[in-house]
């Protein structure tokens, strides 16, 4: 068994058991319903936190998605409701302006050796303070399209049903599975997280590496921007507040390494799941207020950080 | 022979220092060729000019008959020129299929083909006898079996010559003999290799000729079998060595109960570092430890002040079991270190030089009871007169002075310790020799007031010259001592002697 | 630098370069005031207690500066602390439940918000130093929870009180101006008395600068950070109670949101290298008046609240950029290339 899968294996042996537990305490919550409702309802989280991975998984940090999620929803809103512009080309429009805003970013990081903590945050004032400017309300979106894909789903029998939010979130993690296995620029995400000067020796191309990663995550969170659009029907200037934090933790919590160069995108779904299922369970419950998912995710994110460093001083110790 | 690579008259400047000077080197295929020298030679300077992490600034390099410019080191490969580093630059969280493939990993339409990657890295991993399962994780690997893996990923590329630096400074002998296989079939098979090592034993095991460096220059390039170790070292180190007249007995210690010893440490090691070590140090009495480049000097000092601490062996001070786990701890014994890495170890480099001079002596006090700022003028005022440091003033931020004046600027901040012990780890490395003169001076001012020293220089010549003892240390162990009358040609002689069995220390 | 032996008041030019920046800047956003809103500059006299646009820019300050004292040192010694608003709110809270539940007295409440705060601190310190985490994770996890813990002390209601010390100690005026002011000054003084008084400051400064020969030389490297972070905490915690008791309730989601980027903000922009090392308390102060001079200038011109991110945001990445080698060798290389041309 390789010792790179143990994380992974924790996180899926966490999910089975949160879900297991639930299960026995709520009635009704072991339906295929709750389990679909975890897909559409974390989907917003789920893509941004895809972007994320790979911007852990190269060795760095991403803390402007929240903001740039917000931003999206708010420029989509205006686009399609002031401008009259299609919602699909808006959508484009957005994702490449994510790219563009994360490209800029990365850029940065790798041309001036920045912290990447530290130009992130300046991206997440940036795009905040931008989101008001275009608007300072939350607006709602009403076009036919959106009417059109929002009651789209697959029927998986019973009253559950996949939503077309939902099967976005899949298509994202499908598509990252691939890129990051079976494309050379995913493999070069994990050389560079591994370690850069080995990265640059052996000729891999780090300097336009890194800023693609950014551009990932930018566009994975204008995504996602698109998707809460799709979710809420509407636009905000403040929504996505402290996203980013929810996004790392589901990435660490899927097993990826905070040093960067080791983890799994499919790690990371089940990351989103767990928190997902945790606030499933809270709401069944009723009595146990919100707040216990910040406490529950933070204590999820310790327990995994210190079996990371654990499993990463072990190997230390074996070399 | 097949001439592979010719340079001629190749310099190389740095500001302030000319680190090659008209240099030659020529490599054939089917030979392992060894570059020599001691620090300072040019020997890494020579590899990054053919390897293109450094543009020359005069001479010729041909490559097969053409002159080459290798601009980056993926450009260099290109040629037909690839790297082996002492550090496996691999990246150990991927698997071993693309630690060797990654950069060309095989695709179709753009998607990364496994089962041909990892069947192109086995062949490429079974060219060199490895037999792996190339999916495995690289960091599962020994490092020798990594080393030999970035053998294979070099020798995947079109290679002709592949430039090995020191390779073996990490393995153990059947490491080193697994590797040496691999090499000798490859340089059966038609390749260049030229092989950098600090192990004279391996040198001569291993390869066909040698050129040595030193000081920047080109020394002589000979059959390694026709040249005798002691004349190779003499070329290393610019002077001539004759063979040992029959070994006369040193005079016995004439004060050995004056002298109780300070320290006293026996088969002091630490495992897959260094040892086992013995030597005891007296009070008023320098010791030096000779040794070639990476023959375990440095370890030896700092496993004694506790930065790795031992993990086998005894140390006493002053007859007291003293197992020193931290600098703090050796720190309190009466230990003082100036490490040879000045710059990463030594100097708080936005501090000013009172603040640096005066480090040591603050956090033997700890951080409430702080030396008033007129002492602390007053000390630091005093090593600047007495050390004679050049500097504008106590308040100059340390990095703006010169590598001798911070090197007596550290050596201050462990004089204002008065310590028991002090340990120099080449405290006259890459200073001028003004200053060098200084610092041999004030380590003989020293002795006679009846500090203990332990003096570790690559230059033999200042170690003979300061020591009252010396340990010989050679492939990080203690391989013999000298005490009374001793000189350069009995240290050389310990070192070049061909190493018997593994079980003498 | 207060103390007469501070590093910088022996070498002025070093100081002068690492304060210039920050205060060309303040001084040239009170001239745009100058020029265009004069009414900035007003002062008036009310009940003994002075009122304008400047006392308002030292009570708003007032959070970001107390917490840009803890985040400085917490910068020097090569980490950063991004806890400090989530400990603004457990603070906040837990005053807030000893007063009006517990019914202890404030001074109490304000002596155990303090403990809290620092073994908070303590702990972020504990898994930088000990278990080795890196500070950005380590404080994230704290920033994570922190809220919650908050909400948990308030059972997540917000718990209004009215008790007259705590509401005096956000609120009140102490020898004309707020009381905040009075609370910054004391604070600034007791940081760089211990700082720069002891050696406390210097094996901060060592810590960062070079970690190693600072451990080389015996010095209690992993003790420093640790208390360094306590203190960040500490200050985070009375941070939250003037938060809490200028809305005179513990709200736990909103105390202290963002702070933490605020008074990185400040510490950067104050002077002080993200990469450790030497360490200007002043500056930072500079820095987080600057903010809040760049911040109440946009309000008074009309601009809403929540633009206010995009020029910070700016001028941090501004900042960084100064102190980046890379940057500074591309400018100069423009500059000499452009005097050669």
């Amino acid at each position: 068994m390789d010792r790179k899968f143990i994380p992974l294996l924790a996180t899926a042996g966490v999910l089975i058991a949160l879900f297991a537990a639930a299960s026995l305490m709520y009635d009704g919550f072991a339906s295929l319903r709750v389990v679909a409702n975890l897909f559409s309802d974390n989907a917003v989280l789920g893509i941004a936190a895809v972007g994320m991975t790979a911007v852990i998984l190269s060795g760095g940090i991403d803390l402007s998605v929240g903001s740039v999620v917000a931003f999206t929803t708010v420029l989509i809103a205006t686009l399609v409701g002031k401008n009259h512009i299609h919602p699909l080309l808006a959508a484009v429009l957005a994702t490449l302006i994510g790219a563009l805003f994360g490209w800029a970013q990365g850029g940065l990081i790798q041309r001036y050796e920045l912290p990447a903590f530290l130009v992130t945050l300046g991206g997440m004032f940036f795009a905040r303070g931008l989101s008001f400017v275009v608007n300072m309300q939350s607006v709602g979106i009403a076009h036919p399209f959106y009417t059109a894909v929002q009651s789209a789903s697959i029927p998986l029998g019973g009253k559950a049903s996949l939503s077309a939010v939902a099967i976005i979130l899949l298509l994202v993690f499908a598509i990252a599975f691939f890129v990051a296995h079976f494309t050379e620029f995913g493999r070069n995400i994990y050389a560079l997280g591994g370690n850069p000067e080995s990265a640059r020796l052996m000729g891999l191309p780090v300097s336009r590496t890194r800023p693609a990663v950014y551009a990932v995550s930018g566009a994975c969170a204008a995504l996602a921007g698109v998707v809460a659009t799709l979710y809420t029907g509407s636009g905000n200037p403040a929504t996505g507040t402290g996203l980013e934090l929810d996004a790392i933790a589901a990435v660490v919590i899927g097993g990826t390494l905070l040093t960067g160069g080791v983890g799994f995108i499919a790690g990371t779904l089940l990351g989103v799941l767990i928190f997902g299922t945790i606030q499933s369970a809270l709401i069944f419950d009723g009595r146990l207020n919100s707040w216990w998912l910040r406490i529950a995710v933070g204590t999820l994110l310790l327990v995994f950080i210190l079996l990371q460093r654990s499993l990463t001083r072990g190997k230390a110790r074996h070399s | 022979m097949n001439l592979l690579l010719s340079a001629r008259q190749v310099s190389k400047s740095f500001p302030g220092v000319k680190a090659l000077a008209g240099v030659q080197l020529d490599l054939y295929r089917g030979e392992i060729h060894a570059l020599m020298g001691e620090n300072g030679a040019g020997k890494s300077t020579m590899i990054k000019l053919i390897t293109g992490v450094y543009k020359r600034d005069e001479g010729s390099i041909t490559f097969d008959g053409r002159e080459i410019h290798p601009k980056s080191p993926k450009d260099a490969e290109a040629i037909g020129i690839s790297t082996v580093y002492q550090e496996v630059n691999l990246i150990p969280t991927l698997s071993i299929a693309e630690n060797v493939m990654l950069g060309r990993l095989p695709r179709k339409w753009g998607v990364i083909q496994w089962r041909a990657a990892r069947e192109q890295a086995r062949r490429a991993t079974q060219r060199l006898g490895l037999d792996l399962d190339v999916s495995r994780e690289l960091s599962g690997c020994s490092i020798a079996i990594q080393q030999m893996i970035a053998i294979a990923r070099a020798l995947d590329v079109r290679c002709e010559l592949l430039v090995l630096d020191e390779p073996t400074s990490s393995l153990d002998a059947e490491e080193v003999e697994a590797l040496f296989k691999v090499l000798r079939k490859l340089r059966d098979d038609g390749l260049a290799i030229l092989f950098v090592s600090h192990f004279l034993d391996q040198i001569y095991a291993l390869t066909d000729r040698l050129t040595v460096l030193r000081n920047g220059q080109f020394i002589a390039e000979s059959m390694t079998a026709d040249l005798p170790r002691l004349e190779l070292l003499g070329q290393m180190l610019g002077r001539k060595v004759e063979a040992a007249q029959a070994a006369h007995h040193a005079p016995p210690d004439e004060r050995p109960t004056a002298h109780p010893k300070l320290v006293e440490a026996r088969d002091l090691g630490l495992r897959g570092v260094v040892g086992p070590v013995d030597f005891t140090i007296a009070p008023g009495e320098v010791l030096g430890l000779a040794g070639l480049l990476g023959s375990g000097r440095t370890e030896t000092a700092r496993m004694l002040f506790g930065v790795d601490p031992h993990d086998t062996g005894d140390l006493r001070v002053s007859g007291e079991p003293a197992p020193l786990r931290t600098p703090a701890e050796a720190i309190r014994r009466g230990f003082a270190f100036c490490s040879e890495d000045r710059k990463s170890e030594g100097i708080l480099p936005h501090l000013s030089v009172r603040e640096n001079l005066l480090f040591a002596m603050q956090a033997s006090r700890g951080p409430l009871r702080r030396i008033p700022r007129a002492e602390q003028t007053r000390i630091a005022d005093h090593y600047i007169a007495a050390l004679n440091i050049k500097t504008p003033g106590p308040e100059t931020p340390i990095r703006n002075l010169s590598g001798g004046n911070q090197q007596k600027v550290l050596l201050a901040r462990w004089l204002a310790m008065q310590p028991a012990l002090i340990i120099l780890d080449e405290p006259t490395r890459g200073i001028d020799v003004g200053a060098k003169a200084e610092i041999e001076k004030l380590i003989a001012s020293l002795r006679e007031k009846g500090m203990a020293v332990l003096f570790i220089s690559s230059e033999l010549e200042e170690v003979v010259r300061v020591s009252s003892r010396v340990v010989v240390l050679r492939d990080r162990k203690k391989i013999g001592e000298l005490d009374g009358s001793f000189d350069e040609n009995r240290v050389l002689n310990m070192i070049a002697a061909p190493s018997s069995s593994h079980g003498d220390s | 630098m207060a103390t007469p032996d501070s590093p910088g008041n022996s070498r002025p030019s070093l100081l002068g370069s690492a304060l210039i920046w920050p205060l060309l800047s303040l001084a040239a956003l009170l001239l745009f005031n100058l020029v265009w809103q004069p009414s900035f500059y007003r002062l008036v006299v009310q009940d003994g207690h002075l009122y304008g646009t400047f006392v308002d820019i030292l009570n708003q300050g007032s959070k970001a500066m107390l917490l840009s004292l803890g985040m400085t040192l917490v910068i020097a010694t090569g980490g950063v602390d991004l806890s400090v608003g989530s400990v603004m709110a457990i603070a906040g809270a837990l005053a807030a439940v000893l007063v009006v539940s517990a019914g202890l007295p404030f001074a109490a409440a304000l002596v155990l918000c303090l403990i809290a705060g620092a073994l908070l601190g303590a702990w972020n310190g504990v898994l930088v130093t000990f278990l080795r985490v890196q500070p950005i994770i380590a404080t994230l996890i704290l920033m994570v929870v922190g809220r919650g813990i908050a909400m948990l002390i308030t059972g997540g209601q917000i718990v209004t009180f009215e008790t007259p010390a705590f509401v005096y100690f956000g609120n009140g005026h102490f020898l004309g101006l707020p009381f905040t002011v009075t609370l910054v000054v004391i604070v600034f003084a007791l940081t760089a008395l211990l700082t720069r008084r002891t050696a406390i400051g210097l094996f901060i400064e060592a810590a960062g600068d070079n970690e190693t020969a600072s451990r080389f030389c015996g010095a209690p490297v992993r003790l420093v950070k640790v208390l360094v972070y306590s203190f960040s905490g500490a200050c985070a915690a009375l941070a939250g109670l003037i938060a809490t008791s200028n809305i005179k309730a513990a709200d736990s989601s909103r105390v202290g949101e963002l702070m933490e980027l605020d008074a990185i903000f400040a510490v950067v922009v104050g002077g002080t290298a993200l990469t450790g090392g030497r360490f200007t308390l002043l500056g930072s102060i500079i820095g987080a008046l600057l903010i809040q001079t760049l911040t109440t200038t946009m309000y008074n011109l009309g601009m809403p609240p929540a633009i206010a991110p995009v020029p910070k945001a700016i001028v941090i990445v501004l900042a960084c950029l100064l102190q980046s080698p890379a940057f500074r060798k591309q400018m100069t290389g423009l500059f000499s290339r452009r005097a050669t041309a």
